[in-house]
């Protein structure tokens, strides 16, 4: 691994990247107030979403991964911090300005059973956007249906169906074609392929890099599944505990992981080869509260490499060059 | 590989009464454990996997039940029960006691209602002749054994104040308190994180080498397959497909559907820029099943012959598939 740069280089490195970057969050952080205390979901995080990439964002349940993709549309208000998106401050939108501006920005959910209306036709369901935000006469909106569908591959001739017509994996393609119809810039994929059987799971991934590499479209697809974001990402930003811990290009971080949590997270995932050496870190233990977070690093609980000093401060991001940030001290 | 089975499934078959219709869900499913090994079966949603358990508990629901075939299993005192003609009442001597389970959701299987400590002291009570400070002992031993920190002090806790790997973890604790000699494990890690499944991946095989019992290890997970299992069964539509050991397996699937599978999968050491290779269209659904072959319209090998029934026979000794072209298949790998 490179020597680290100086945190001060990092930084200048930090804003060239944000210039290339269509989407920019500083500082953000989202807490909710609950009976027993504050639930810390996503505390002070920065990330720059790349232009035209696919960055991965990857954490294990309660990391707050899905509340950052929310706060990044303001489908969830964020507590602090900035979010520029195209050169646009988001938090100082008003609702009509935000409104207007979710023709750039989608979501596409997990689950399409309950994401899909089931006493909509097929044809409503994809063009609701274009409705809302009065695009297109009926039809023309018939015809960019129909041609979404085909994008998806489904048959247009579909399009007057109900969703409980169709499988799991082709109920998602709806759902792709219902986030792409009015073309929007950015798309936050949430934990899209995770309930699809593995076979139908390949199919879809293989879907959105050809719709990624058909159409100027930036996203970001949340996953706990490493190998998928592996496949699928130009770059990955891995969460814990509200914190990104690291980030870097996706090939990279995932053959030379450089924060112990990453570290960890790889060994973890069972591999399809019965050969394949059973050496791991096996993590004590399970994530703290996000009531209680851990003072300093918040992952030192459970870190085989704590030191004394991982409790003052979440750490500064250390380079390990070419975009490849880690928060440790201990590098 | 000359151990006697503890369990030899023989064309097992399962139907579901569903509106006024008979639909088969389980055809001529065939396969056997060894007595101390693990045999996965694999297969994705709807492929009968877990039907296959269900049944071979006599758990099935109402609308279902055994319409063929035996299920022969070897009991500790050396007799033979058929398991898929065995009658309700039996069958609640031999699930627990010889024949024990942990499933997905530990939550749908522990009583929100009791104590970890009752809910095991209660398995205990029902299968040995223990006093009330024994039974103690022996729930706060086996609390122990799956690494429950300060187990005796776990005793009074109630399921929801466990986290989820918490949680399964008294899940084998109540599925193994009574030494059964065969665990069947439904999707046991699928609810978890990778870090908390990695602990449980181990705990299971720490169990197993420590108890010696066989495990019938259900998963959709092939990685998880890989780490776990001796022997591996693929199911699809209802049928075993293929059977092998699990390095021939990976090594050489000998069936077009084991070898789609495989290639579905993201795997880090794949070459850059290289697609996966999905299996195109989708699992019909049991009402409709094609005649003959159940994988052939969505396989690249499929012959006009492929239309007629195919059995699962042997392509090397200890390697089974059904498909007729399975030695192409398998020298093509």
């Amino acid at each position: 691994m490179p020597e680290p740069l100086t945190t001060e280089a990092t930084e200048a490195a930090r804003a060239l990247r944000a210039e290339a970057a269509l989407l920019s969050i500083r500082g953000l952080s989202k807490r909710y107030h609950a009976p027993r205390g504050t639930v810390h979901a996503v505390e002070n995080v920065s990330l720059d979403i790349p232009r035209g990439s696919i960055t991965g964002l990857v954490g294990e349940s309660g990391s707050g991964k899905t509340t950052l993709g929310r706060t990044l549309l303001r489908l969830v208000e964020p507590s602090a911090g900035s979010i520029r998106f195209a050169g646009e401050e988001l938090t100082s939108l008003s609702d009509r300005q935000m409104t207007a501006m979710r023709r750039r920005m989608q979501i596409i959910f997990q689950d399409p059973v309950s994401s899909l209306n089931p006493r909509l036709k097929v044809k409503h369901i994809v063009a609701e956007g274009l409705r809302a935000h009065g695009i297109g006469s009926g039809s023309e909106r018939r015809e960019r249906v129909a041609a979404l569908l085909e994008e998806v591959g489904l048959s247009p001739d579909q399009m007057t169906r109900y969703p409980h017509e169709f499988s799991g994996g082709q109920r998602q393609r709806i759902g792709i074609a219902r986030a792409l119809a009015l073309e929007p810039e950015f798309i936050v994929a949430d934990e899209s392929v995770s309930a699809l059987d593995v076979s139908i799971q390949a199919q879809v991934l293989n879907l959105l890099l050809d719709i990624r590499a058909k159409r100027d479209l930036t996203m970001l697809f949340i996953a706990h599944d490493l190998s998928v974001v592996d496949y699928l990402c130009d770059r990955i930003a891995v969460m814990y505990l509200g914190k990104i811990v690291e980030t870097g290009p996706a090939r990279r971080l995932v053959r030379h992981p450089a924060h112990p949590y990453t570290r960890a997270l790889l060994s973890a995932v069972p591999q399809p080869d019965p050969l394949a050496s059973r050496d791991r870190e096996v993590l004590e233990g399970s994530i703290p509260s996000p009531l209680d977070p851990p003072s300093g690093c918040v992952f030192r609980t459970r870190c085989p490499r704590a030191l004394p000093g991982c409790a003052t401060e979440f750490p500064p991001p250390v380079a390990a060059g070419d975009g490849h940030i880690a928060h440790c001290i201990n590098l | 590989m000359n151990r006697a089975p503890i369990l030899s499934v023989d064309g097992l078959r399962v139907a579901f009464r569903s509106r006024g219709r008979q639909v088969t869900a389980l055809r001529d499913v065939d396969f056997s454990i060894e007595a101390g090994r693990t045999l996965a079966l694999v297969g994705e949603s709807g492929s009968g996997k877990s039907v296959t358990s269900l049944a071979l508990l006599g758990l099935l629901p109402p609308n279902g039940k055994v319409t063929g075939g035996r299920a022969t299993y070897r009991s500790r005192n050396g007799a033979t029960l058929d398991l898929a003609g065995l009658p309700a009442k039996q069958f609640r001597k031999v699930r627990g006691r010889e024949i024990a389970m942990i499933f997905q959701e530990p939550m749908s299987s522990l009583n929100p209602l009791f104590s970890i400590g009752e809910q095991i002291g209660e398995m205990l009570k029902l299968h040995e002749d223990l006093d009330a400070a024994a039974r103690r002992r022996r729930v706060v031993e086996m609390l122990e054994l799956v690494e429950i920190p300060a187990a005796a002090s776990r005793l009074d806790d109630y399921p929801h104040e466990l986290s989820g790997g918490m949680r399964q973890r008294v899940m084998i604790a109540l599925a193994l308190v009574c030494a059964p000699q065969l665990l069947i494990a439904d999707e046991p890690t699928t609810a978890l994180d990778v870090t908390v499944q990695a602990q449980i991946l181990d705990l299971m095989r720490r169990l197993q080498r420590e108890m010696g019992m066989s495990i019938l290890f259900i998963t959709h997970d092939m990685g998880v397959v890989a780490e776990m299992a001796d022997d591996v069964a693929v199911m699809y539509a209802g049928a075993i497909v293929e059977e092998a050991g699990v390095e021939a397996l990976f090594a050489r699937p000998a069936h077009p559907y084991t070898r789609g599978l495989l290639a579905s999968i993201p795997r880090p050491d794949r070459p850059e820029g290289e697609r996966l290779k999905a299996i195109p269209g989708a699992v019909p659904p049991l009402t409709a099943l094609p005649p003959g072959c159940a994988f052939a319209p969505r396989c690249p090998h499929a012959l006009p012959a492929c239309d007629q029934p195919v059995a699962l026979e042997a392509v090397l000794p200890a390697h089974r598939a059904a498909c007729i072209r399975a030695s192409e298949v398998m020298a093509d790998a």
